[in-house]
């Protein structure tokens, strides 16, 4: 019988089971995974992602990575920017900047503050932005997300969000109001890691935010984001396996979604605790060339979290999407102060200087791969919609 | 010999003189597609509409094709059903000025395999509502004599998987297709060597689509001029009347020779 959530399959799965295959992987295993391309599945994910990999097979990850990339996305770059909302939240995570015990000042845009940011945004030629908030009901609700969709929707091709995890029947109305796209990390899926990291507030459910993926699929969200912050959980092999999991679940069940991965790494930030592993840059690089393998239509993003040369380096191995010039706190596009920030950005070039950079190496940035009229569909009249004359005509930045 | 001059390709009343599309969606910059298509000779060429963006400095893709002599065939990349293609077509007719329209409807974004009920209603309302539609479709002779049946320009049966770069996977199809379609077949994606667009001109194909093979190329230029010569030798073969293959030898002394 099929599994009807994602849940049921994941309690069925022993992390240590998972642990200690990948640990016995021995090098033929890689090779012949290797020759298989990712038609191996979950288990080639497992070999790809063994200790005995990343030590003997990187190069070869990374020329195959390279190759798929190529084959599928050809020399485009997607670019996007992050727009923080809110920095209210009513969790205490130990490795966040908005954790509710910081003492950092609260801040949550109005509309006007929303559209300064904007403005800005499209002034750099940005098209496809996600809102981004803490997690807090009671100040960001469905109804405020809902108002910044409505209010961004005219001046942008493309809107995703990251906020709390949220009911089926909230995203639909969220999708009607022009949604795309949900990006909910999961964090880490080894439960025990969770609880120790998520200390107090709603995102100390695992479960919740586990089946929230199911919740958006239902709804029938045209893209998700996933992934798992990579340095909460000391065997990062196993988190991304579960990752991998997850991610084909929901390719074979909600077949009609698009799906993208991050691979964030614990930075420092205003939290209390130093991360339980450090990734180094050949163990991200095998993450990604992994999945790149695993999926070869995953799309990929490295965050501005990597310094400009990891991400200049990393790009031909498997990235399609990049933010950049990314501001991590609210009204941070209108205003200098950078003390509300959720992460320290180690990139802090300019759009500019990431499409420079993108020439450089070969690649077309890619500023419009969507157009608002796709999410329009359901409720306006095809004869009046052209994205960008509407936006041309409503243009009223501050 | 071939008169080159006359064999001339001619979609929805309009005559082309070369038989290679050109898609847009992977080169690595406006300029570098630019060369290609003046290279090749190409005279259709594709564009998704969620990425054209004509009123943008950052649009890397039209303002490179303005000055070209050249058909520009908007697409539908994206939709995933009837209702959202015929409302992007309407849009593209408005934004880019053009009723030529290759309808593309893929719900599934993995393997982006085109879904044949909603490609026949789109064409079928596109039509009554004067496009001219080049359907990309699965090599599926009866579709394609459906959609021809509801009037379209052109049908643009699949070799193999977008992106795949496999070659004409869906051969036995395909030649059905053009044995008994009336209106051009056009082969559409998979297509990654000039070897495999020769080999669907010399089943009869009247045009091929490429994009991955050559925007991906180290040489994009070279390899679009290696497609534009690949036509035009298959094309040529076509013409000629290829000598069929056999699997096994033909006797040398024959057996019924002593027949008188």
């Amino acid at each position: 019988m099929k599994d009807d959530k994602y849940l049921n399959l994941f309690n069925q799965t022993e992390w240590c089971d998972i642990s200690s295959r990948i640990i016995k992987t021995e090098k033929e295993d890689v090779e012949r995974a290797l020759l298989r391309e990712g038609k191996g599945g979950l288990e080639d994910f497992i070999t790809l992602i063994s200790p005995i990999a990343g030590e003997y097979y990187l190069e070869s990850l990374a020329s195959l990575s390279n190759l798929l990339t190529k084959q599928r996305f050809g020399k485009a770059i997607r670019l996007f920017a992050p727009m923080y909302l809110s920095n209210e939240c009513n969790n205490v995570c130990d490795y966040c900047g908005f954790s509710l015990g910081n003492a950092i000042p609260r801040k949550t845009l109005t509309p006007v503050e929303i559209l300064k940011d904007a403005g800005i945004l499209r002034k750099m030629g940005f098209e496809h932005v996600l809102l981004v908030t803490g997690e807090s009901a009671r100040v960001v609700d469905v109804k405020y997300i809902g108002e910044a969709l409505q209010l961004l929707r005219p001046h942008f091709s493309n809107l995703s969000i990251e906020v709390q995890p949220l009911y089926q029947n909230e995203y639909e109305e969220l999708i009607e109001k022009g949604l795309h796209s949900v990006f909910v990390y999961q964090e880490t899926y080894n439960r025990e890691s969770y609880s120790k990291h998520h200390k107090k507030g709603k995102k100390r459910n695992f479960d919740w935010r586990l089946e929230t993926p199911d919740r958006l699929g239902r709804a029938k969200i045209k893209k998700m984001g996933l992934g798992c912050l990579y340095g909460l959980t000391e065997d990062w092999r196993t988190d991304a396996y579960f990752a991998a999991q997850h991610l084909q679940y929901l390719e074979k069940k909600y077949w009609q979604t698009t799906y993208s991965m991050s691979f964030p790494r614990l930075r420092p930030c205003h939290g209390d605790s130093e991360p339980e592993v450090t990734l180094k840059d050949r163990d991200l690089v095998q993450l990604l060339c992994t999945f790149r393998i695993f999926s070869h239509e995953l799309e990929l993003s490295i965050s501005t979290r990597e310094s400009p040369a990891f991400r200049d380096n990393v790009l031909p191995l498997g990235i399609t999407t990049m933010s950049a010039g990314s501001k991590t706190n609210p009204g941070g596009y209108a205003n200098e102060e950078d003390s509300l920030e959720q992460f320290e950005i180690s990139d802090d070039r300019t759009p500019k200087d990431i499409c420079s950079m993108l020439r450089k190496y070969n690649y077309d940035p890619v500023w419009k791969d969507w157009d608002s009229a796709y999410d329009q569909i359901q409720t306006t009249s095809p004869k009046k919609v052209s994205a960008s004359q509407s936006r041309e005509s409503t243009a009223i930045f501050i | 010999m071939i008169e080159q001059t006359t064999d001339h390709l001619v979609v929805g009343g309009k005559t082309f003189n070369s038989r290679v599309f050109i898609g847009t969606g992977k080169f690595s910059s406006g300029l570098a597609l630019s060369d290609v298509v003046k290279a090749s000779g190409t005279e259709m060429v594709t564009v998704a509409m969620k990425r054209a963006n004509p009123m943008s400095e950052h649009d890397s893709i039209l303002k490179h094709l303005q000055d070209q002599k050249i058909q520009l065939l908007p697409n539908t990349s994206g939709v995933r059903n009837a209702k959202e293609a015929i409302f992007v077509a309407q849009m593209a007719r408005e934004a880019l000025q053009t009723n030529w329209l290759k309808l593309e409807i893929h719900p599934d974004p993995k393997y982006l395999m085109p879904d044949p009920t909603e490609t026949l209603i789109a064409t079928k309302e596109l039509v009554k509502d004067g496009f001219i539609v080049l359907p990309y479709c699965h090599a599926d002779p009866v579709l394609c004599k459906q959609l021809e049946d509801a009037g379209s320009a052109a049908v643009m049966p699949l070799g193999s998987p977008i992106g795949s770069n496999k070659g004409l996977e869906s051969r036995e199809f395909l030649r059905i297709i053009i044995e008994q379609v009336q209106i051009p077949v056009v082969v559409d994606a998979g297509i990654g060597k000039p070897s495999h667009s020769s080999e669907a001109f010399e089943m009869g194909a009247d045009a091929v689509l490429i994009n991955t093979a050559i925007a991906v190329a180290k040489d994009p230029i070279g390899m679009s001029i290696a497609f534009s010569l690949s036509a035009k030798a298959g094309r040529a073969g076509f013409l000629s009347g290829l000598g069929s293959s056999r699997n096994r030898a033909s006797a040398t002394s024959p057996l019924t020779g002593f027949l008188k």
